[in-house]
């Protein structure tokens, strides 16, 4: 099997004892939303297991996926992935870089073939493979050969599971998601802009327990993190419920807490988690700050008619021109089916032919 | 497409269409019926066609006492639906959003909970006025398709809005999308037919009145 050290003996190589393992896998089970019955099943498990072997590919991003995981405040149950993966190849993390780099990447491929996870970030550019390169390599070609040899795809970050703002109208670099180049392998997105770090390590701790991916929805996205929308679950809601909405973000309501949703929050539509395991080690979420919800977690969020634009508005800007079009097309068709009536009327008159008393009764015999 | 891209399709490309059908359809034909014109009046006035207009405007959207006892329950539908309509459209909050941004003026609106209680009522109103169509004789045989068609699209955003507010379909924008896919509907539809009222009633209830009222007949 593989070179690597199970989880419990690389733990152990850090100094933790057995206490601290059965705490990590409690930490495990809790983000899983897993019953404490599952923890002994969990921990025989991880001891068993070898450290997961991934690949990290980072195509057109801006690193923030990495950002968000990285500066997730240690020890955290965020910083979990790290201790559950050997993370053999991420361009950014590394200090490898160059050939040694690339020749890192080929080893980790060559040495766990059909076993390692490829976990992406950033969207693949289509329209000219020279966009976005590493080593030479284009994206859509590297994506291709790395994961011809995974076990399962992780699409980390927005522009992974739906292209990104690279993807944005008028997407100039042909920006595409992940799951449309790959089709042959499990994939599953973690859609986010950033993605909630607590949602990376809980897919992974999942798919190196139970050697799988967990259940998915439509989109592709974990069930269990993006099972319910942020105003399912949003704080604000009976405000919203009683109709008290802040008008602006400084106004009163703003102060008391009013909902957001006058002032663009996307809650609604939204699926993700951020309402209940919130940001920066549980601090709050956007919109306990005061700002709502983007809906970063959705498909073309950044073509959706503005981040201040109430939901329930009309996208399009051009709407004013084309009602006015619509308007004097109308009229002119109005006025066009009126002399048409007009003229109708009159020759109406003129064809007619008065009628006599004598007429009739020639009729009449 | 996934439901996303559904709900941003309705909300953009979808309702742009939506819009310029229902403008250019209201103004054709408001234009087409003004220039109709109206015959010279030859006879001498007999009494205020001013004040006849009025009247009628007023006796024709009150029911008629006798009428009202033939018949209770559906002027009383008849009335509830459409107050019920007037409140849910221009009420809620979130529609009054879509007014502000297209006509650049807003009001204040009503608790979610009232609108969504005027919803029910207003969609029971609906629903006894199809069965009583549908039951009773005369109106049955005086009944045209269109009749049934103009209840149907007049009734589904009222159902779509309702099960949208209480989250009766997943993913929501799935009925987010719906409900407003079927205003759009609705708006393609108003101005070609018998809907149009909403937009006719006024003058032509005016026009019948003003005759009435030059010729002296207190109608
Ligand atoms: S702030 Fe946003 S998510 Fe929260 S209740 Fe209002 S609309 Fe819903
Ligand atoms: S609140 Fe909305 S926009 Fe903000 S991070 Fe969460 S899903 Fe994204």
């Amino acid at each position: 099997m593989s070179k690597y050290p199970t989880i419990g003996e690389s733990l152990r190589h850090q100094g933790i004892s057995r206490r601290d393992f059965l705490k990590f896998c409690t930490a495990v089970a809790s983000i899983l939303a897993l019953p404490a019955a599952m923890i002994p099943k969990i921990a025989e498990a991880l001891e068993s297991t070898p450290r997961q072997s991934a690949i990290w590919l980072s195509f057109q991003e801006c690193t923030g996926c990495t950002e968000s995981l990285t500066r997730s405040h240690a020890p955290t149950l965020e910083g979990l992935i790290f201790d559950l993966i050997s993370l053999d190849y991420h361009h950014t993390l590394q200090a490898a870089a160059g050939t040694a780099a690339e020749s890192a990447r080929e080893a980790a491929m060559q040495g766990n073939k059909g076993n390692y996870l490829v976990i992406v970030d950033g969207s693949i550019p289509l329209g000219n493979p020279g966009y976005s390169t590493i080593a030479g390599i284009s994206n859509v070609d590297m994506l291709k050969e790395v994961v011809a040899g995974a076990k399962a795809v992780v699409a980390v970050g927005t522009c992974a599971a739906y292209g990104g703002i690279p993807h944005a109208a008028p997407n100039p670099t042909g920006a595409v998601s992940v799951d449309s180049l790959i089709t042959d392998k499990p994939i599953i997105n973690i859609p986010g802009c950033p993605p909630i770090p607590l949602v990376i390590a809980g897919v992974v701790a999942h798919f190196v327990t139970f050697g799988q991916l967990p259940n998915l929805d439509s989109l592709k996205r974990p069930h269990s993190f993006f099972g319910q929308t942020i105003h399912d679950r949003c704080y604000r809601r009976p405000f919203y419920d009683k109709g008290l909405f802040a008008e602006t973000f400084d106004d009163e309501g703003a102060k008391q807490g009013w909902c957001l949703y006058k002032l663009g929050c996307k809650g609604p539509v939204t699926y993700n988690a951020c309402a209940t395991t919130k940001w920066n080690d549980g601090v709050s979420f956007p919109i306990e700050s005061g700002h709502g919800c983007l809906g970063c977690s959705e498909p073309n969020f950044w073509d959706a008619g503005g981040f201040y634009k109430p939901l329930s508005v009309p996208i399009n800007g051009v709407i004013k021109a084309t009602t006015g079009y619509a308007l004097a097309a109308g009229a002119a068709v109005g006025a066009a089916s009126g002399a048409l009536n007009r003229l109708k009327r009159s020759q109406a008159r003129q064809n007619h032919e008065t009628v006599t008393i004598t007429d009739l009764e020639r009729n009449q015999k | 497409m996934n439901y996303i891209e559904f709900l941003l399709w309705v909300r953009g490309p979808a309702f742009q269409i939506a819009i310029a059908v229902f403008v250019f359809g209201i103004s054709l034909r408001l234009l087409e019926i003004l220039l109709l014109g109206r015959s010279p009046e030859y006879a001498a006035p007999r009494g205020s066609a001013v004040r006849g207009g009025f009247r009628t405007l007023l006796t024709r959207t009150m029911s008629e006492e006798s009428i009202f006892r033939r018949a209770p329950l559906l002027i009383i539908a008849g009335y509830v639906f459409h107050l019920g309509l007037f409140i849910v459209i221009l009420l809620l909050v979130p529609h009054i959003l879509v007014f502000k941004d297209l006509l650049g003026f807003s009001w204040s609106g009503l608790p979610t909970p009232i609108i969504d209680a005027v919803a029910v009522i207003t969609l029971l109103a609906l629903f006894i006025l199809l069965i009583y169509r549908i039951k009773h004789p005369v109106l049955r045989f005086l009944s045209t398709s269109q009749d049934y068609f103009a209840w149907l699209i007049t009734f589904l955003p009222l159902l779509t809005g309702y099960m949208a507010y209480h989250h009766m379909i997943n993913p929501y924008p799935v009925i987010l999308g719906l409900h407003i896919l079927s205003v759009e509907i609705l708006m393609v539809f108003f101005p070609f037919t018998k809907l149009m009222h909403a937009f006719t009633l006024v003058m032509a209830r005016w026009y019948n009145g003003a005759n009435a009222g030059h010729k002296g007949v207190q109608a």
